[in-house]
């Protein structure tokens, strides 16, 4: 019986969930997001690829001239390459929303720009 | 052997832990159940094979994918057993997070638990209203590690997150909301009579049956008996935070209730103890990607029971052999032990009491021990069958 009384306050309550996604809830600080890199620190040593357990991280080339390629798709969001990053150059940031009717466009290229 | 069409649940589109295949054949008397034939490995995915290719970091992540509800004990369980493998200790702070990451996911995992058995026994209400308050420890959990179920707290040597003062209080806040909520609900099910009519001596399994068939977790609790790997051989800090095993007497579902919700509580005083106490100092220690050879076993008490873990080095960077035992397949032989001699419509609840990670009804077929007929039951029929037993038609 204790629930019926409880079942009969809740119609009076506002709901619970929240109507997505027209209502949103911004995730918390420290939210392991998509990774972003910042290429003007990357020197190009490829630890985050060969540490990346997804395999997620493409590097092309070496050094400076390296090019990375992300694949969103593949990415656990584990925050395994911004730890190993020996210069910080990898930010995880606050965005979830990664769904896609296609896999190009959940590639994100980055290049260092002199 | 011809099996009937798959039978599908319609539970939640997409939730990470729900809707794994087992089999289970039954053997029926009328409407008593006389034989259980469980047939496993629906949901194969090679996963021990894909440690071996994969470096002892990448590992890390994999064995978190091995359930979406206990991410955290298999983290533990599988850190545990490469620290050991390299001969290096978590630090004293990383040993107290470790163990409040792991007792909120017990919460969190035993309120999945209580609602899916609100669900099973067509109690949907309770069920609602306990998966919402289970969103307050989803949030602290969230809020700590950074996703709600992948917490990826644990690396070797350590973890990787602190719990930082600002989000203490928040956690605190959370805690006594949940404390209040679950002694509400444990007075809700003691109470209720639909609850009491579906669980009280359904599926019972005695002490020495619980022993000799090798249950573990609240399933083994439930029965009267004292085991926690927590108490037993302690890992992480929990040599040094005082808690109770719960148990009950009862050996049937309705016990397997009480305990869950008492762990509940019990956990909640642990992580305000361990709040409390945590020691400062360093979060984790460095580690050489090598591994020695060897050979190292690791016991964690995930929600469900006890996880063992087994790892096999051969002094490379990946690991050579990989096992993983979990608590779910421990209680199987224990399961088929609850179901024999009741009724059909009992089946779901039986089922689920033992928190198999949701594996339950995908393929059932019945044979009737007087006709020797092999009848398979798609969702709804059975459904009926269970609604029109109690009344509820
Ligand atoms: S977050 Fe994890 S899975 Fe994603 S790219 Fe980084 S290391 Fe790979
Ligand atoms: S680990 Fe850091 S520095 Fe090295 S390639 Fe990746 S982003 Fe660049």
């Amino acid at each position: 019986m204790a629930i019926i009384v409880e079942a009969i306050k809740h119609l009076f309550k506002r709901p619970a969930t929240l109507r997505y996604p027209f209502e949103k809830e911004a995730p918390p600080k420290g939210f392991r997001g998509r990774p972003i890199w910042d290429m003007h620190r990357c020197v190009g040593c490829g630890l985050c690829s060969r540490m990346c357990p997804s395999g997620a991280i493409e590097m092309i080339g070496r050094g400076h001239e390296a090019r990375i390629k992300h694949y969103v798709d593949r990415c656990l969001f584990c925050g395994q390459c911004s730890e190993s990053c020996p210069r910080n150059a990898i930010r995880l940031m606050n965005d979830f929303e990664h769904a896609s009717y296609s896999r190009d466009s959940m590639i994100y290229e980055y290049k260092r720009e002199s | 052997m011809s099996y009937g069409s798959t039978i599908k649940v319609p539970f939640g589109p997409q939730h990470p832990a729900l809707k794994e295949p087992e089999h289970f054949l039954f053997k029926i008397d009328g409407d008593i159940i006389v034989n259980v034939k469980p047939r496993i490995g629906y949901n194969h995915r090679g996963i021990e094979k894909a440690f071996e290719r994969r470096t002892y970091i990448q590992n890390i992540y994999l064995a978190e994918r091995i359930c979406g509800i206990c991410s955290d004990a298999h983290t533990t369980c599988y850190v545990q057993a490469i620290e050991d493998l390299l001969g290096v200790e978590a630090p004293p702070r990383a040993r107290y997070i470790r163990v409040i990451v792991a007792e909120l996911e017990r919460i969190h995992s035993h309120s999945l638990w209580l609602g899916i058995a609100a669900h099973e026994i067509g109690f949907d209400t309770l069920f609602m209203h306990l998966w919402r308050d289970r969103e307050a420890v989803m949030d602290i959990l969230e809020l700590i590690s950074g996703n709600r179920v992948h917490y990826a707290m644990n690396t070797i040597g350590g973890v990787r997150r602190d719990i930082v003062s600002e989000t203490i209080p928040k956690v605190i806040g959370s805690l006594d909301f949940l404390e209040k909520r679950t002694k509400y609900y444990m007075k809700v099910l003691r109470s209720e009579p639909t609850v009491l009519k579906r669980t009280v001596d359904i599926g019972v399994l005695k002490p020495e049956d619980a022993v000799e068939l090798c249950a573990v977790g609240p399933t083994l609790r439930a029965s009267g008996v004292k085991n926690d790997v927590r108490r037993d051989d302690p890992y992480a800090a929990y040599d040094e935070i005082p808690f109770n095993i719960v148990t009950d007497d009862g050996c049937d579902v309705f016990s397997r209730i009480l305990v869950r919700c008492g762990e509940i509580l019990e956990s909640i005083n642990m992580i305000r103890y361990a709040l409390d106490h945590m020691p400062s100092g360093m979060l984790r220690v460095r580690v050489p990607m090598v591994v020695k050879p060897g050979e190292a076993v690791s016991r964690v008490e995930a929600p469900r029971g006890e996880l063992i873990h087994y790892v096999k080095s051969n002094g490379s960077t990946r690991p050579e052999r990989y096992k993983v035992r979990s608590p779910t397949l421990a209680n199987i032989p224990a399961l088929c032990k609850m179901l024999i001699g009741q009724h059909v419509a009992d089946i779901p609840i039986i089922l689920a009491g033992i928190d198999p990670c949701f594996a339950c009804m995908d393929r059932l077929v019945f044979v009737d021990v007087k006709t020797n007929k092999k009848k398979a039951l798609d969702f709804e029929s059975f459904r009926k069958i269970v609604r029109k037993r109690h009344e509820l038609l």
